[in-house]
């Protein structure tokens, strides 16, 4: 077959990383994989030694493994979740983020769901877990949700996927195979767009309710037991909260990476960075009002073991973490965002990158101390992550960069057909639809 | 039939000859001294120091605490694999086959008995052959415990029935029960009259640990008399 002749797109912008990647993609894929190696290196090694390799310990039974899973799964909400919010509540804004923010999702939801894989003693017994598998247990709920949710998402992300594989089959972009084949003999007929617009509505109502069973349940797995500073009834909308909000750090983040790196300033506006960094704001402020209730009704209830928890975090040894947490999730954004002098692009980023640390922070001390703090007396030591638990902490951010710019590669992160269809419909949609809105002309009055 | 122990603490001296038997008894591993720092010492049965006032009025309180065999135990609940369970007779078992070590019902137990093996337990060269044949020896990445001393109630439960009698009390006693100097251990049967922890538990002294989370533990303490 003969290439198609390259006739410049409308927007080559967005088809540039894919047709031409060039040098530096496949240095830094390189580095990953080194990266990724090791790490695989060192999880082999904790299979054969067993666990002990880490820093956990009686009572901490509970470290690094479980606090990132929290924390990653926490991060895929960021896509699905605001794209399908964005979409259903018909923000034409949305237009250029909803891919980047859904492909987060999928492979962030990859890793954080073998987290857990990683946490067991024993995976080698995992099918246990379905062929004695307890329904009463939290975890199997758990790995119910992000199974559906992973299945949901990636559907989610795919559907509107298929118009612009067929751009780049028409184009002859190689490799031919997999464009051939994952455009499913997209034609842009008329029926295909109805059957694509129908199934992305039912997608996106189906995937909000799962996305926040998701990170409720995973609160529930705390929640569910009577260790105090885990037996709270506002964990499931306190984690969902902080799910979303640090997705919405997590999306702005590669937004600035992207829009630098394959100047996408003409797609990427100042406007998204401003509306989602609002955004970001409002779930900084909501965040701060669920970690106040948490704690304010603790302090007020004084129950002793309660207690114990709280000034071990509040003046004890994870004072340091938890103040560290409360200025990266609240004071910071709320200084930079607030302000129209900071809340550049810059400004922006510091902030989001604050998040995402500050929500890493606030995992940590959600899993560590109540372990740490027994109710019987009980010898404890501090929880130190060993050399292994860094490794691959640092290996599953190196997996999601590399498999972030691996889709980056094959397919545009930014919807190529539905900006068209922005571009040629939706001034005329949005200003019919805004004539909808308006109260209705007076009826003329009746002559008597 | 309801298995229960009571520890009289008016009698217990803090020896620590029942951590010992225990270990002894049910090939609990001994971890490397490093290992112990790090705080994995493995105990089903642990001596509990508890501080009472302030210095000079400090008063130092020891206790012995096995797995409470809790009748609501709040492990079974949250195991995703119903590797732990409560039994008919009240134990709460472990079956270390089953287990995958997400160590769940670690994070759930209020009163910490679960230990958790971090390494393949090895014994030395002199010590291996002292252990018990009568209790498997789990391997790295299981979560294990305190069981009564299950195996010994089923060989006292197979030699009553070979004499075709009922089982007595004296039949078994826990290793911790058997070793204890001060006989501050008494194991029974708790619905049963005729054994002494049923009585012993009516005592007004008797009292439970954490009693007010509602686990219902099977470990009656008999308070100290100042």
């Amino acid at each position: 077959m003969e290439k198609a002749p390259a006739a410049p797109h409308p927007e080559y912008d967005l088809l540039r990383p894919i047709e031409d990647p060039g040098k530096s993609f496949y240095y830094i894929v390189a580095v990953l994989l080194v990266i990724i190696l090791y790490t695989g290196y060192v999880y082999i090694r904790q299979l054969y030694y067993g666990l002990g390799v880490t820093g956990m310990a009686q009572p901490v039974t509970w470290g690094f493994y479980i606090i990132n899973f929290v924390f990653f799964i926490g991060i895929s909400h960021a896509g699905t979740l605001i794209s399908a919010i964005l979409r259903l509540s018909k923000a034409e804004w949305r237009r250029p983020i909803t891919r980047m923010a859904e492909v987060i999702t999928a492979i962030v939801l990859a890793i954080g769901g073998l987290h857990p894989i990683i946490d067991l003693g024993r995976p080698d017994r995992m099918s246990h877990l379905f062929f004695n598998g307890r329904l009463q247990s939290p975890l199997l709920w758990d790995i119910t949700s992000i199974t559906a949710y992973f299945t949901a998402s990636t559907i989610y992300l795919y559907i509107p996927m298929i118009p612009d594989i067929a751009i780049l089959r028409d184009r002859g972009v190689r490799p031919r195979w997999l464009y051939e084949f994952l455009s499913w003999g997209w034609q842009g007929t008329e029926q295909q767009h109805k059957v694509l617009d129908r199934a992305m509505n039912i997608l996106m109502v189906v995937v909000i309710p799962i996305a926040i069973s998701v990170h409720t349940i995973i609160s529930y797995i705390f929640a569910m037991t009577v260790q105090p500073g885990w037996h709270s009834t506002i964990f499931g909308p306190y984690f969902v909260v902080g799910a979303i909000f640090s997705g919405i750090a997590a999306i702005l983040v590669l937004m600035i990476v992207f829009r630098k790196v394959f100047h996408l300033e003409r797609y990427l506006k100042l406007i998204h960075f401003n509306y989602l960094s609002v955004l970001l704001l409002i779930m900084s402020l909501l965040w701060f009002y669920f970690t106040f209730s948490e704690y304010l009704t603790g302090f007020y209830g004084h129950e002793p073991n309660e207690m114990r928890v709280f000034w071990y975090k509040f003046s004890g040894d994870f004072a340091p973490y938890f103040w560290t947490m409360v200025a990266c999730n609240f004071l910071l954004p709320l200084i930079l965002l607030s302000n129209r002098r900071t809340r550049t692009i810059p400004g922006i980023l510091v902030a989001s990158i604050s998040v995402i640390i500050g929500m890493w922070l606030e995992r940590l001390i959600i899993v560590v101390p109540s372990l740490a703090n027994p109710r019987l007396p009980y010898p404890t030591g501090i929880y130190i992550p060993s050399h292994t638990e860094w490794v691959l902490f640092l290996g599953g951010v190196s997996v999601f960069i590399l498999g972030y710019m691996l889709f980056a590669r094959f397919f545009p992160v930014i919807s190529i057909w539905e900006i068209q269809e922005g571009r040629q419909e939706s001034a005329k949609a949005v200003t019919e639809r805004i004539t909808s809105y308006m109260p209705d002309p007076q009826p003329p009055l009746a002559k008597g | 039939m309801k298995w229960g122990m009571v520890i009289d603490l008016q009698k217990c001296t803090g020896c620590g000859e029942c951590v010992a038997a225990c270990k002894l008894e049910n090939n609990v591993a001994i971890v490397e001294p490093k290992e112990s720092e790090m705080g994995r010492t493995m105990l089903w049965m642990d001596m509990l120091t508890m501080y009472e006032g302030e210095y000079p009025r400090l008063r130092v309180r020891q206790f012995p605490r096995p797995c409470m065999h809790c009748d609501h135990p709040p492990c079974t609940k949250v195991c995703p694999v119903r590797a732990t369970y409560k039994n008919e007779e009240g134990i709460v078992a472990q079956i270390y086959p089953q287990c995958i070590g997400c160590r769940y019902c670690m994070a759930a137990c209020p009163y910490t008995v679960k230990s958790f093996n971090w390494y393949k337990p090895e014994w030395a060269p002199g010590i291996r052959e002292t252990t018990n044949p009568d209790v498997s020896v789990r391997p790295a990445g299981v979560v294990e415990k305190c069981t009564f001393c299950v195996h010994r109630l089923q060989k006292a439960k197979e030699q009553a029935k070979s004499e075709g009698r009922t089982l007595r009390e004296d039949d078994f006693q826990t290793a911790c029960a058997e070793s204890c100097p001060a006989g501050a251990i008494v194991f029974g049967d708790l619905d049963n009259t005729g054994h002494r922890v049923s009585s012993l538990s009516h005592s007004p002294r008797a009292t439970r640990l954490l009693e007010d989370l509602g686990t219902e533990p099977k470990v009656i303490y008999l308070k100290e008399v100042d």
